[in-house]
């Protein structure tokens, strides 16, 4: 994913030998002025974008009764985790722990699938000739635009017929087979940049294309792997439709939807410990952000990926 | 791609003989279709079935317990009788004509004041980015509610400049406001893309317009607009598209209702009440089929009209 660095952009116009006209002293305080300006705009609007989470989690450790009403400094003396405690415990009987282990079986899961398959798929658009390719290739593009809401209800007919609802069956299935047309594009879009005289060596030496696919392309890929995975990861941490399409059993739900049931069960009464649970659901992927920022940040800007 | 071998350019250059070549092409498509199999698999099960199946369902009445039943153009003609039906398609109208746009200026706004050479770049970009990691997620919606709700800090930070609004979670005429500004607040994606798409614009283009003395207006009009418009084309449609599907923080933000007065009920939240609370899965189907066929038709139209607008310059990436 460096393929974004730009040799344009020339140094600002080279006039070392000018100092009689153009007291330096008078233009590197007004550059320094400019600069100041600039980080002060830029400071204020990032106070403002990120006030909802700093208060967020100020509140999660706030009492109940400092949330809203006269009390909204983000300051209390009266912090504490007791609102964590709360939100640990869970709902209806079922520990947060267990909602947290089954959004990551089921991020895991998802992350395992959309790498295997998009990766397969992608290696047969970008580096195979074979007839019906560019027809595939378009229909491929045009499921990216596709709202899969036309999808959901046949699709949910055919689970309950089998008898897959409440089961993770098919918040699965679709990620084992490449379904996230996204990530096959950005793979696609990566492995067409790596040289082809990879694979003409390789099959002058008599490889066919698994070895190529396994020993040669999915090495070289790895920044693209990063990126699907990471990407995959927050999607389906964060999804609540599929879920709320699926699952009818507590204990199978991950945290968008005990976090609906909590809402649902608690209404205002305990306000502080719905937001630390909705802090605890956001801990994964605020973690993840500051781990990956580069990745996730380069991965938006060259592929288009969406939050 | 082409298919007779005898016709191949580079067959008379290549010192492979004809039998060999035609003995790989046809491992090449056997393998081609091996490895597209998962995707291939998934396409046919998982969206061109299933389209061709609600399709045929728009036509029926089905509520999953009984046999579909075949009454033809019904639920499209009742959708337009649909009071409900009418209520969720302005909703959704007034998001994607307020929101996109706005998210899109500020996106634009933000990226061009953070390309310069200073420093700290990285950490502005990355802290206006987070939103869009997370802006989508039920705890943001949770979180926005509570900001949102009476005598929440929003409320009151108006209230201290004497702006009384009457709420906002409660109060029909302003949960919309409420909706976009939370769209709104995610701009970072659409930003780090015109960020990109800013760094590919040449300088000297700029330091000529500075000598034929131009000012930032006329910059932005002739140089930063023209050149940029690829991408601008790019955020407008992936955003639009988008913002035609958002549910989960509809759904949180009103508890599943689409109020106070149906005034969230947005077109994605109705299809779902419709589909599997009613189990009027025909009727829902109708509605997913218009859903589509009004996408397609507003991405035919951004593809016409940006001929006018979108300059792509010869050179490629």
């Amino acid at each position: 994913m460096t393929t974004m660095a730009t040799p344009t952009q020339p140094a600002p116009t080279k006039n070392p030998t000018a100092p009689a006209y153009n007291p330096k002293s008078e233009s590197t305080t007004a550059k320094r002025v400019k600069s100041t300006i600039f980080h002060i705009v830029a400071l204020a609007l990032v106070a403002m974008v990120l006030y909802p989470a700093i208060w967020m989690i100020s509140a999660s450790f706030k009492p109940n009764s400092e949330i809203g009403g006269a009390n909204n400094a983000l300051w209390s003396n009266n912090f504490s985790f007791d609102n964590f405690i709360t939100a640990m415990e869970g709902i209806g009987g079922v520990s947060t722990l267990t909602f947290f282990t089954n959004s990551l079986i089921l991020a895991v899961g998802a992350v395992v699938g959309t790498v295997l398959s998009a990766s397969i798929s992608a290696y047969a658009f970008a580096r195979i000739n074979f007839p019906g390719r560019g027809l595939f290739f378009g229909m491929m593009i045009a499921t990216l635009l596709l709202p899969f809401h036309v999808v959901i209800i046949p699709q949910y007919i055919v689970f309950q017929q089998l008898g897959l609802v409440d089961t993770y069956v098919p918040l699965l299935i679709g990620k084992f087979l490449a379904a996230d047309a996204f990530f096959v594009f950005l793979m696609v879009q990566f492995m067409r940049g790596l040289p082809a005289e990879l694979d003409e060596a390789a099959r002058i030496d008599g490889a066919g294309h698994v070895r190529i696919f396994g020993s040669i392309m999915l090495p070289l890929m790895k920044p693209a792997l990063i990126s699907t995975s990471i990407f995959s990861f927050i999607w389906s941490w964060n999804d609540f439709l599929g879920p709320l399409l699926y699952l009818n059993t507590p204990e199978k739900y991950p945290l968008p939807l005990a976090l609906r049931l909590f809402v649902d069960q608690t209404q205002s009464s305990d306000y502080g410990a719905m937001i630390a649970m909705s802090v605890l659901a956001l801990l994964p992927v605020l973690v993840f952000f500051l781990v990956f920022q580069r990745y996730i940040v380069e991965g938006v800007s060259t592929q288009g990926l969406k939050g | 791609m082409t298919q007779s071998p005898t016709l191949s350019r580079r067959s008379s250059s290549s010192a492979s003989p004809q039998p060999r070549k035609s003995r790989r092409r046809g491992a090449d498509a056997r393998a081609g279709y091996t490895f597209l199999l998962p995707w291939l698999l998934g396409f046919i099960a998982l969206t061109v079935g299933p389209m061709i199946s609600s399709l045929y369902l728009s036509f029926t009445n089905y509520n999953l317990f009984e046999a579909p039943k075949w009454i033809g153009l019904d639920n499209y003609v009742t959708l337009f009788q649909d009071e409900r039906f009418l209520q969720s398609v302005g909703v959704t109208m007034q998001y994607v004509i307020f929101g996109t746009p706005l998210k899109l200026a500020a996106a634009l706004a933000i990226a061009m004041l953070l390309n310069s050479k200073r420093k700290g770049q990285g950490f502005y970009r990355s802290a206006f980015y987070a939103p869009s990691l997370i802006g989508a997620s039920v705890s943001i919606a949770i979180v926005w509610k509570a900001m949102f709700g009476d005598s929440g800090p929003v409320d009151q930070g108006l209230s201290f400049f004497g702006i009384n609004l009457g709420g906002w979670v409660g109060n029909p005429n302003m949960t919309m406001g409420m909706m976009i500004l939370l769209t709104v607040w995610q701009f970072g994606a659409p930003m780090v893309i015109f960020l990109a798409g800013l760094k590919q614009i040449p300088a000297d283009l700029y330091e000529a317009a500075s000598m034929d003395g131009a000012g930032p207006v006329r910059k932005f009009m002739n140089i930063t607009w023209p050149m940029l418009s690829p991408v601008i084309f790019f955020n407008l449609l992936m955003e639009t598209i988008h913002a035609f599907q958002i549910f989960a923080s509809a759904y949180i933000i009103s508890n599943g209702e689409g109020g106070p007065a149906g005034s969230t009920l947005f077109y994605t939240l109705y299809l779902y009440l419709r589909g599997f609370s009613d189990f009027r899965m025909g009727y829902a189907s109708a509605m997913a089929w218009l859903l589509v066929i009004v996408v397609g038709v507003i991405t035919l139209i951004f593809f016409k009209t940006s001929k006018s607008w979108v300059h792509y310059s010869g050179d490629s990436k």
